[in-house]
C-alpha cells in the first residue's frame, strides 16, 4: 500500500513526561507548537534560522533544535523542555548552579543554554569527541576548552559565556560524572 | 621569560559569594544573586510575546524588497482568501496616526523614540528597503506567514544611494546639541601644533554597520479596549513609548499601559519605536482583536537600526619624550535620509588625553538605509578604536611602553576640551592595576613565537560619560516590615531588579530579603530610560531620596509612640495602627510634572559645565595569530574599572564582561553587509552575522576600583557601556605587538591580519 | 512557509514509490537545510518523505574492509563511532568541525551532502541568483561574496558547497549509493557534486527521484593519519573560508603518497589532483609542500573579496602536510 501523506496529522509523543496528542499542520516547527498551540514558552525563538540555539530541547534526551525541528517528526519521541527540567518550586541543580554563578543576563538563551548543557554533559559521557579533543582515538575528558567548544552552539548576546560556563562545570563537578 | 598558559581553571569560589538570606550589614557591595533568576532559569519569565491573551491573532509584516520607490498598486486578495486571515493592513485601509516628529524636541524627550520619519502604512512611498508594506493578521501563526507571502506588490522603483565610502565627499558638518552628547571639540590650534610636532602618527580607520542582535527579537502585543491601549513590548524606554504612542495614536498618554517586564536584551536597539510596534497596534485598533507581531530575524534587521559605520582619521603629534602636542580626530558616520543620529565617534578624544592642542569633528552622510541608531557606547565604541590605535602607534614610534604613554598624557583634575573639573579620575590607577595583574613587564618581544602561533599583548584603555535621568520612584513599607519600591525602570539584564533592592535595603536600614521591587510597567512610577549606562545612578538619586523621606515619616510615627529614631519600621507601624506608609520621589512627580522635567534638564546641564563624570577603564590582552593563516584566538583578557561603587559585583562584573564579549564581537567579526547596488543588508542573519561563540570568550579576568565617585547619586557611574569601549583597540594592539601589522579596518579577520 | 502534507514511509521501496507518485515530494533528513530553506520560501517542496525512520542509520563494516554509512545517520553519531574515528579520523573531524551540537545530533549523512549553499544571494529570495532562478543572473558575482569560490567557478555561479563531511568522503574517494524505483547506482564522490559551468542550478549529478541509501569508504589504511582543518570567521559554529582534508604517506623523508581535498573553494569539494600528483616521490619538505599547494591553486581565480583565499588555501595546505608529516601517524 502506498504510503498516505497527511496535511494535519495527529501528533502523539511524550512531552516533559506527560503523554501529548494535538493535531498539527505538518508544516508547524516543533518551536511554534511548543510555544504558539500548546502555551510553553520557555523556548525561545531567537532566529528561527538554526543559528542561535535559544530554542534547544531535549528530544529521547538528546540536544536539538527545534525551529528546525518540524513537530511531526518527533512522534513517538520524548522531549523535554526546560519546563520538564526543573520548576521554580523544585529548580534543577543545574538550574541552581546558573544562578550562583550569574550565568545569565536578560535571560532570553538561558533556556536553550541549560538544556543544551544537558545534552551536551550526556554526549561528553557517552564518549563523542569534539572539535578540540586531542584525539579520535580516545575518550575524550572535560575541560573549559572542550566545554566551551561544545556550547558554541548556543550564542548568548548579553556575553554571560564566562558564568555560564562556570555554571556547567561546577554542576558537573559536583554530579561527578561526565569524566 | 615565559608565556602564560591558557587560562581553563576557573575562580575556585565566585568573588565574595553571597551568604544567603539572614545576612545582616551592609547590602550594597555584596555579590546578591539575582532575584530573577529561578523565572529565568526555568523559563517561567515571560518575554513580551509570551503573555497568553484571549482571542489573540498573529500578525506577520510584509517587507519591501526595494529601497526607494513608490507602491503602484498592491494586491491582497489572496492573502484575505487564505483560510484564517482576519485582516491585510496596507496604507490603503490602515488607521492615519499623527506624524511622526520630524526632529527632536527638547522639552519632550519621547519625540526622540521615533525609529523614523516614514509614516509607516500611511504613505505609499518607500524609503528604505525592507519597510513593510503591509501587515498580513490572521488566528495563527502559519496562516499569517503562508497569508503574507500572497501578498503582491507592484513598486515603481527609485536607485538608492547607499554606498558610504563612495559618498564621503558629500558630508555634512554636524553640529554638538545641548542635552545630547558632544560630536566635536576644540583645544588651541591643533593642526598648527600638529605639523610641528617631531614624531607624528596619522592614521586612517574603518568601522562596519553593527547590528544589536539582542538575542529576543523585538514583539509586540497590542491590546485595545475601546479607546485604551495595552501594549506588551520589551522595551528599554517605557515613557518614551507610552507617550510616544498616545502621540501617534492621539490618545491621552494614561489611556496607553506599556508592560515591559522582561527584556531579552536591547543594546540601544529597544530604545525606540519601530514600524513593528506601530503596526502591531494599528492592525489590532482595525481588526479590534489582540495582535501579536514578533519580528523574525529578518525582520529586525531590515525594521531596526543599527550602528553606524564609520570612516576616522586620528593624527597625533608629540615631542620625542612622548608629550602629545596635538590629537586630531575627524570621523564621518552615517544617517538614513529618514531620521538617525551621529554617534558621538570622537567623544574619547575630548577626555582620555590632555594633548597640548585638541581637534574633534564629525561630519555625517546620508543615505537611503534605515535610521542609524544607539548600539552600546554610541560613538565611544567605534571612536575608541581609531584613537587607542593611533595612540599605540604612537608609542611603538616613540619607543616608549604604551601604557607609559598613557600615563604620562593623563589629564589630572580638568577636561582638556571644556575645563570641567573631574568629579574624580581614576584611569591611571587602573591602568596601572592592570598593569601589574596582568604581568605587563613580562610583555614578550614583539613578534614572539609560541609553536604556530605569534604571541601579541595589547593594551587600551576606556572612558564613558556618566548619565542620569528622571526617575520617579514610590517607596512602600508595610506593617510586616516589608519595603517595596515601585518604578517603570527595565530590567533588559543589568541587574537592576536586584540593585535597587540592595540600594532600599540599605538607604532604609531593612534586611535585603523584605525588600522587594514593581517595574517594568508604565502604570508604575515613570522611571528613567535603560542608555547611557544611567539607569542605576538615576535609581539611586530618587532611591536615597525617598528613603531618607520615609526615614523622616517613620521617625514621626516612632516618636508619637515614645520610640527612638531608626526604629524597626514594622515595629513604628504597628505600635502606630498604620498597615503602610508610601512616599513618592522624582522630579516630575504630581501635577507639574513638564516642569518638573525641564528643570531637571537645566539642571542636567548646568552640571554638565561644572563636572567631567565618567567611567573608565583598562584592558590587557593576550592574542595568538596563526601564524600560517592568521587566526585570531584570544588567550588572556583583564580589565580593571572604575565604575564608582559598585552596587553588585556580581551582576556589575557580568555587565562589564558582556561589554567586552561584545567589543570583541566588533574586533573579531561582526559587519552587517549591505549590497550598494540595492541598499540591502545582505546578511539578515545570526549565521552570516558573526557575534561571539563560547569558543571565542574565554575567562575574562574583570576588576573594579569601587571608588565611589562624588557626584554621583550613592557614587555610582554605570556599568553598561565603558566595557566595550576600547576592546577593539586593544586586540588591534595585541595583534600589531604579535605579527607588526596595524589592522586599520573593523572587523580584524585574517585576511588583514595577514593579507 | 507554504502548507505541506507529511509522510513516513515503512520501505526504502516505498519512500521511492512517494517520490515519484506525489507530486512536489521531497526527501527530508534531519530538516536542518530543508526547513531553513522552505522558510525562507526558497525551497517549496508539497509533501516531505521522511527518510529518518528507514533502515539507513546503521554504520557496518563492508566485505571489502571499509564502512558502509546509511544515509540517515545521524553527524553525531558518525563522529561518535569508534571505527570511523580510528580508521578514518578526518572524516570524524570534518563533521565535528561542522555547525554545533545541537545540528549534528539532527542532521543525516544524506542531508549533509545534499545541503545547499550558503551564498547570500541565493538565501535572498529578492535577489538575483542562477541557482534559485536560472537565467536571472548572479546577484554574488559583483556583490558580497567572500566566502565564494575561487576554483572551477563560472560567470553564472561562484558559490561554495558548505558541506565540511564532503570533502573528507572525497579524499577518501568514498562512494554514494543510490536508489530509485528503476535500481540502485554508486556514484564516486568526485563525481556526486558539480561545478557550475552553464547550469548552477544542478548542485549534484543525483537525479529528482533518487534516494541516497548509503556512503561506502574504502579500506585504507593511509587515512588512519589523516587529518582536517577548517579555517573560519569564528572559532566555532561557522562555514570554512578554507578547509583542507589530507592524508600524507612518507617513507624515509620521501612522499610516498598524498591525498588532499578542498573545502570552502568552489562548487563541489575539491580534489587537488595536481598536487597529489606533484608530490609523489618528492622530498616530505615545507617547500615542496608550499610548491605543491602552489602548483593546485595556479588555476584559482579571485575576486577583489575572495583573492586572500588563494594565498590562504596554500598556508592551510602546506601547515596541514606539515602537520601530518612531523606527526608521522595517527591523528
Ligand atoms: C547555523 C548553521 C551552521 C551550519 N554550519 C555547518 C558547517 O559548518 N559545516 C557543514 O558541513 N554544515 C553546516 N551546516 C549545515 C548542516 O550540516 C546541514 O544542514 C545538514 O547536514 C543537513 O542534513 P539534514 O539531514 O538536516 O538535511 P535536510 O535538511 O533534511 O535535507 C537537506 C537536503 O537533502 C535532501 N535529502 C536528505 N536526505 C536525503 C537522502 N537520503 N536522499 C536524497 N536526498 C536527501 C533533502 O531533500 C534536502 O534537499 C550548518 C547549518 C546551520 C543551520
Ligand atoms: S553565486 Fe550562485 S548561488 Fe550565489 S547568487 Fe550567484 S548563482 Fe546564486
Ligand atoms: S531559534 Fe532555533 S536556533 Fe535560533
Ligand atoms: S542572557 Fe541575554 S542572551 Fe544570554
Amino acid at each position: 500500500m502506498p504510503v498516505q501523506p497527511r496535511t494535519t496529522p495527529e501528533l502523539r509523543f511524550s512531552l516533559n513526561g506527560a503523554p501529548t496528542a494535538v493535531e498539527v499542520d505538518a508544516g508547524v516547527s516543533l518551536l511554534d507548537l511548543l510555544r504558539e498551540h500548546l502555551d510553553l514558552s520557555g523556548t525561545k525563538k531567537g532566529c528561527n534560522q538554526g543559528a542561535c540555539g535559544v530554542c534547544t530541547v531535549l528530544v529521547d534526551g538528546r540536544r536539538v533544535l527545534a525551529c528546525l525541528t518540524l513537530a511531526v517528526q518527533v512522534e513517538g519521541r520524548d522531549v523535554t523542555t526546560i519546563e520538564g527540567v526543573g520548576t521554580p518550586d523544585e529548580p534543577h541543580d543545574l538550574q541552581r548552579a546558573f544562578i550562583g554563578a550569574d550565568g545569565f543576563q536578560c535571560g532570553y538563551c538561558t533556556s536553550g543554554q541549560i538544556c543544551s548543557a544537558l545534552g551536551m554533559l550526556r554526549e561528553l559521557d557517552e564518549g563523542v569527541p569534539s572539535a578540540v579533543s586531542e584525539s579520535m582515538g580516545a575518550a575524550p575528558g572535560r575541560s573549559n576548552v572542550e566545554v566551551r567548544e561544545r556550547m558554541s552552539g548556543n550564542l548568548c548576546r548579553c556575553g554571560a559565556y564566562n558564568g555560564i560556563a562556570d555554571a556547567i562545570e561546577s554542576y558537573a563537578d559536583t554530579t561527578g560524572s561526565h569524566r | 621569560m615565559t608565556l602564560a598558559p591558557e587560562r581553563t581553571a576557573r575562580p575556585s569560589a565566585p568573588p565574595e559569594a553571597d551568604a544567603g538570606p539572614g545576612r545582616t550589614g551592609p547590602a550594597i557591595g555584596r555579590a546578591v544573586d539575582r532575584v530573577d533568576g529561578l523565572a529565568k532559569t526555568t523559563g517561567t519569565a515571560r518575554f513580551s510575546a509570551e503573555y497568553p491573551i484571549p482571542g489573540l491573532t498573529h500578525a506577520v509584516l510584509v517587507h519591501a524588497p526595494i529601497a526607494r520607490g513608490r507602491i503602484r498598486s498592491i494586491d491582497v486578495a489572496q492573502a484575505e482568501a487564505h483560510p484564517g486571515v482576519v485582516l491585510v493592513l496596507t496604507h490603503l485601509n490602515a488607521p492615519r496616526l499623527t506624524p511622526p516628529p520630524t526632529r527632536m524636541n527638547p522639552m519632550d524627550l519621547s519625540t526622540m523614540a521615533a525609529g523614523s520619519s516614514i509614516a509607516f502604512l500611511n504613505t505609499d512611498e518607500v524609503h528604505v528597503d525592507g519597510q513593510p508594506v503591509a501587515a498580513v493578521v490572521a488566528e495563527t501563526l502559519e496562516s499569517a506567514q503562508y497569508a503574507a507571502s500572497l501578498v503582491r506588490v507592484d513598486y515603481e522603483t527609485i536607485t538608492p544611494t547607499a554606498d558610504f565610502e563612495a559618498e564621503l565627499p558629500t558630508a555634512k558638518a554636524v553640529r554638538s546639541m545641548p542635552v545630547l552628547p558632544p560630536t566635536g571639540g576644540k583645544r588651541g590650534d591643533a593642526r598648527a601644533a600638529y605639523t610641528k610636532a617631531p614624531v607624528q602618527v596619522d592614521l586612517s580607520f574603518t568601522t562596519p554597520q553593527h547590528n544589536h542582535n539582542a538575542l529576543e527579537p523585538h514583539a509586540t502585543t497590542a491590546v485595545w479596549d475601546g479607546k485604551k491601549l495595552t501594549v506588551y513590548e520589551g522595551c528599554q524606554n517605557i515613557d518614551w513609548t507610552q507617550k510616544f504612542l498616545a502621540k501617534r495614536f492621539d490618545v491621552p498618554a494614561s489611556d496607553v499601559h506599556v508592560v515591559s517586564k522582561y527584556v531579552g536584551g536591547g543594546f540601544g536597539g529597544k530604545s525606540k519605536v519601530w514600524a513593528a510596534t506601530l503596526i502591531t497596534c494599528m492592525a489590532a485598533q482595525v481588526a479590534q482583536r489582540p495582535v501579536r507581531l514578533a519580528l523574525t530575524r529578518e525582520g529586525v534587521y531590515r525594521t531596526v537600526g543599527g550602528r553606524t559605520p564609520t570612516r576616522q582619521r586620528v593624527a597625533i603629534g608629540a615631542s620625542r619624550t612622548g608629550q602629545m602636542e596635538a590629537l586630531i580626530h575627524q570621523a564621518t558616520s552615517r544617517k538614513g535620509r529618514v531620521g538617525g543620529e551621529a554617534d558621538q565617534i570622537i567623544s574619547c578624544s575630548l577626555d582620555l588625553y590632555d594633548a597640548a592642542t585638541i581637534l574633534a569633528e564629525q561630519k555625517i552622510v546620508e543615505l537611503d538605509l534605515m535610521t542609524n541608531t544607539a548600539m552600546r557606547a554610541p560613538g565611544e565604541a567605534q571612536g575608541s578604536f581609531a584613537v587607542e590605535s593611533a595612540v599605540d602607534e604612537l608609542a611603538i614610534e616613540l619607543g616608549l611602553d604604551p601604557v607609559e604613554l598613557r600615563l604620562l598624557n593623563q589629564p589630572v583634575d580638568k577636561s582638556p576640551v571644556h575645563g570641567t573639573r573631574y568629579s574624580h579620575r581614576r584611569l591611571a590607577q587602573a591602568l596601572e592595576q592592570g598593569r601589574d595583574l596582568f604581568g605587563w613587564a613580562d610583555r614578550p618581544a614583539p613578534g614572539t613565537r609560541d609553536g604556530k602561533d605569534l604571541v601579541g599583548w595589547g593594551v587600551a584603555a576606556a572612558i564613558h560619560p556618566a548619565w542620569e535621568f528622571v526617575a520617579n520612584v514610590q517607596l512602600t513599607v508595610d506593617a510586616t516590615g516589608s519595603a517595596t519600591l515601585a518604578c517603570a525602570f527595565h530590567e533588559m539584564g543589568m541587574g537592576t531588579a536586584t540593585v535597587v533592592g540592595q540600594m532600599v535595603a540599605d538607604c532604609l536600614g531593612v534586611p535585603l530579603e523584605r525588600v522587594s521591587a514593581l517595574y517594568g510597567d508604565s502604570d508604575l512610577p515613570m522611571g528613567p530610560g535603560a542608555g547611557g549606562s544611567g539607569q542605576t545612578a538615576s535609581l539611586a538619586a530618587s532611591i536615597e531620596k525617598a528613603c531618607q523621606a520615609m526615614r523622616k515619616r517613620l521617625d514621626a510615627l516612632a516618636s508619637k509612640s515614645g520610640m527612638p529614631d531608626g526604629s524597626d519600621p514594622a515595629e513604628v507601624l504597628t505600635r502606630a495602627g498604620e498597615q503602610s506608609l508610601t512616599v513618592e520621589v522624582g522630579a516630575d512627580t504630581g501635577p507639574k510634572a513638564m516642569w518638573g522635567q525641564v528643570r531637571f534638564l537645566s539642571k542636567m546641564v548646568m552640571d554638565s559645565r561644572r563636572w567631567m563624570k565618567a567611567a573608565t577603564g583598562a584592558h590587557y590582552c593576550e592574542v595568538r595569530v596563526d601564524a600560517d593563516t592568521g587566526e585570531l584566538r584570544i588567550r588572556r583578557w583583564l580589565s580593571v574599572f572604575d565604575v564608582g561603587r559598585v552596587v553588585n559585583p556580581k551582576t556589575t562584573h557580568s555587565q562589564l564582561r558582556g561589554g567586552i564579549v561584545m567589543g570583541l564581537g566588533m574586533a573579531m567579526g561582526e559587519e552587517t553587509l549591505i549590497d550598494t547596488r540595492t541598499a540591502r543588508i545582505m546578511n539578515p542573519s545570526l549565521a552570516e552575522y558573526h557575534v561571539p561563540v563560547h569558543a571565542d570568550v574565554p575567562h575574562l579576568d574583570v576588576h573594579t576600583l569601587d571608588d565611589p565617585d562624588p557626584q554621583m547619586p550613592l557614587g555610582i557611574l554605570g556599568a553598561g557601556e565603558v566595557g566595550i569601549v576600547g576592546v577593539g583597540a586593544a586586540v588591534a594592539n595585541a595583534i600589531r605587538h604579535a605579527t607588526g601589522r596595524r589592522v586599520t579596518d573593523l572587523p580584524l579577520t585574517l585576511d588583514r591580519i595577514v593579507g | 512557509m507554504k502548507p505541506i502534507s507529511y509522510a513516513v514511509p515503512a520501505s526504502i521501496d516505498e519512500a521511492l514509490a512517494a517520490i515519484v507518485d506525489l507530486p512536489g515530494a521531497k526527501f527530508l533528513g534531519g530538516g536542518t537545510n530543508l526547513v531553513d530553506l522552505m522558510r525562507e520560501g526558497i525551497e517549496t517542496p508539497e509533501v516531505l518523505v521522511d527518510v529518518t525512520r528507514l533502515p539507513l542509520a546503521e554504520i557496518t563494516e563492508t566485505p571489502a574492509g571499509g564502512l558502509r554509512i546509511g544515509a540517515a545517520v545521524r553527524n553525531t553519531d558518525l563522529a561518535a563511532n569508534l571505527a570511523v574515528r580510528q580508521r578514518y579520523p578526518v572524516l570524524a573531524q570534518a563533521v565535528l568541525m561542522g555547525a554545533s551540537g545541537q545540528i549534528r545530533n539532527m542532521a543525516t549523512v544524506g542531508g549533509n551532502l545534499l545541503q545547499r549553499t550558503r551564498c547570500l544571494y541565493f538565501y535572498d529570495a529578492a535577489a538575483a541568483c542562477n541557482k534559485r532562478d536560472l537565467g536571472s543572473g548572479c546577484g554574488a558575482v559583483a556583490g558580497h561574496n567572500r566566502m565564494g569560490a575561487i576554483l572551477g567557478a563560472s560567470e553564472h555561479c561562484v558559490a561554495v558547497h558548505p558541506s565540511d563531511l564532503a570533502v573528507a568522503l572525497v579524499m577518501l574517494d568514498a562512494e554514494v549509493e543510490v536508489a530509485s524505483r528503476t535500481g540502485t547506482r554508486r556514484i564516486p564522490i568526485q563525481d556526486f557534486h558539480r561545478l557550475p559551468g552553464e547550469s548552477p542550478h544542478l548542485d549534484t549529478t543525483l537525479a529528482a527521484d533518487e534516494l541516497v541509501t548509503a556512503v561506502t569508504l574504502p579500506a585504507e589504511p593511509l587515512a588512519a593519519s589523516s587529518r582536517y582543518r577548517k579555517v573560519r570567521d569564528r572559532a566555532s559554529y561557522a562555514f570554512a573560508l578554507v578547509s583542507v582534508a589530507a592524508a600524507l604517506e612518507v617513507t624515509n623523508g620521501t612522499v610516498s603518497q598524498a591525498r588532499v581535498a578542498l573545502g570552502g573553494v568552489a562548487h563541489k569539494p575539491w580534489r587537488a589532483t595536481t598536487l597529489e600528483q606533484y608530490l609523489a616521490g618528492r622530498p616530505a619538505t615545507d617547500e615542496e609542500f608550499a610548491a605543491a599547494a602552489r602548483a593546485e591553486l595556479a588555476q584559482a581565480v579571485g575576486t577583489p573579496s575572495t583573492e586572500f583565499k588563494i594565498e590562504l588555501a596554500v598556508r592551510t595546505i602546506t601547515a596541514t602536510l606539515r602537520r601530518l608529516r612531523d606527526e608521522g601517524g595517527a591523528a
